[in-house]
């Protein structure tokens, strides 16, 4: 034993001294104003700690992240029930349908979203009389399901994209292959473009379901409380800066958590595409 | 309709120039933000390939919180956060309060966004540029400014126009988040006239119109660019 431990101790180190360049001081400077910005935000947390503040906002809050992650659940299962048939009209022969769906893909592509979610939650209000007509008024009178039905056609076209130019990606010859094998035309789609497409959609596919939980937060602005809308609304009550902080841990662990699952699942599907060694 | 677009006219009447004035506003905060927002982007990037452990882990949390967080969030945490920060460290030396612009609180909150996801973009870039470029440059005697200048500075902006052209569109598209510190954006004024006139469909229809026409434009001169760009390449 001991010979071992006097071999670890005669060791030399790799790196006595390293040179301290600018890069390294800035490098440590800015960490250090990190630590800095952190120790005032949880002093701030710790001198102001209210047991009945926090208990009165905390579960509040973690409803609104309830609600949140419904939202977005729900809009982007839904809009990429959309999406599919949405991909394939933008490529139709027909001029007509292929325009429409141009059309549709470059307005929710090109506005803000939450322009979007007015034009639906105060538009719908204007037509009151036409959608009550049509039974449709008791959905669009809650703001919940404005900011659903927005998220859903705008996660909607931006799924279509991804769809349509992972489609085109595949190579043409994986057609012409499944032609010569005599395969028809929906089994070659199914069978053989449609699981390559899906690798290639993989990763923008997951941007945007990052994209969306971020874009959710527009939801507070017409009312809906989910996480940000309870944020604003314990703010307004208690102007205390904090609550602003866990939403951000909040938002922050959501996204990195789902990047990081994602980036494993990635990993996973596409393990028969990596090299063993470069 | 005629009436509707009776409502669009000049002056006291009709609420055409309120909207332009938003519209306006919403350019100059764009056009004021993407500066600042590339330039750190570009600091962020050179950051994130240094040799020093120290530099790349302090770009990196930076990078990772701001991509992370609602556009909306960080917004109101600069706004509030900032002016906070600042009255802090002005009462040290004078008791005066020190109101905090919503238009530069807007541009940095924007711009630190932009910063984050340019800075991919150009680190994407930078590492599509083949080492032997710099290799070959420098063995020819080239200084180092003038490697950089002459051969990096023209493929990076090649390999990068795509990027950060959809950056911008998004950069467009978020200064509408802005109009929730109400500064006089685009949307602000869009509701403000939505208050008067209670035709909430036809304004926000024609505000998204006008956001569309934003995109449009973009598009043309982006492509422009980056047919520029791409001159001398082989087709």
């Amino acid at each position: 034993m001991s010979t071992v431990d006097v071999a670890v101790v005669e060791k030399p180190k790799a790196e006595t001294s390293r040179a301290w360049t600018a890069g390294r001081v800035i490098g440590i400077c800015v960490l250090a104003l990190y630590v800095l910005i952190a120790y005032f935000l949880l002093r701030m947390i710790v001198v102001n700690y209210d047991p009945e503040f926090v208990g009165k906002y905390l579960p509040r809050m973690v409803g609104g992240l309830w609600i949140t992650v419904q939202l977005c659940t729900t809009a982007i299962i839904l809009g990429a029930l959309i999406a599919f048939p949405m991909s394939l009209a933008r490529t139709h022969h027909n001029p007509v349908i292929r325009g429409l769906s141009f059309g549709y893909v470059y307005f929710f592509r090109g506005t803000p979203l939450l322009a979007q979610a007015f034009l639906v939650y105060y538009g719908a209000g204007q037509f009151r009389p036409v959608l009550q007509d049509m039974g449709l008024w008791g959905f669009f009178r809650d703001a919940y399901n404005c900011a659903l039905f927005t998220f859903t056609l705008n996660t909607a076209a931006y799924q279509a994209e991804i769809l349509r130019g992972a489609i085109s990606n595949v190579h043409k010859g994986q057609w012409e292959g499944a032609h010569a094998l005599g395969l028809g035309k929906v089994v070659t789609y199914i069978k053989i473009i449609l699981p390559q497409a899906f690798i290639t959609a993989l990763r923008p596919f997951g941007n945007e379901i990052i994209f969306l939980i971020k874009g959710s937060a527009v939801a507070s602005i017409i009312t809906v409380f989910d996480l940000m809308g309870e944020t604003k609304l314990a703010y307004s009550r208690s102007y205390d800066f904090q609550v602003y902080l866990w939403a951000a841990i909040m938002y922050l662990a959501m996204v990195e958590a789902l990047r990081r699952c994602w980036d494993k699942l990635e990993a996973r599907l596409t393990r028969h595409l990596k090299r063993t060694e470069d | 309709m005629e009436e509707l677009i009776g409502l669009l006219a000049w002056g006291k009447e009709g609420w055409g120039d309120e909207l332009a004035t938003g519209a306006w506003l919403t350019i100059r905060l764009a056009v004021a933000t993407l500066p600042f927002g590339l330039f750190l982007g570009f600091m962020l990037a050179l950051a994130r390939r240094s040799d020093e452990p120290e530099l790349v882990a302090a770009a990196n949390v930076f990078v990772t919180v701001f991509r992370g967080l609602p556009e909306l969030l960080t917004i109101l945490i600069i706004y509030i956060g900032l002016d906070l920060l600042i009255n802090e460290v002005v009462q040290l030396v004078s008791t005066e309060r020190w109101e905090l612009s919503k238009f530069v609180s807007g541009m940095v909150a924007l711009g630190i966004v932009n910063a984050s996801f340019s800075s991919e973009v150009i680190l994407g870039a930078l590492k599509a540029i083949p080492a032997g470029q710099v290799e070959a440059a420098r063995s020819m005697g080239m200084s180092r400014f003038y490697t950089w200048l002459f051969v990096v500075l023209p493929q990076l902006i090649r390999h990068a126009l795509p990027g950060l052209g959809n950056l911008w569109l998004l950069l467009l598209k978020e200064t509408a988040l802005i109009s929730v510190i109400a500064l006089d954006d685009l949307l602000r004024q869009t509701n403000i006239v939505v208050g008067a006139t209670k035709e909430p469909f036809f304004f926000y229809s024609i505000t998204c119109l006008i956001y569309l026409f934003f995109a449009l434009a973009s598009s043309v001169v982006l492509g422009g660019a980056e047919r520029w760009a791409n001159r001398g390449q082989e087709r």
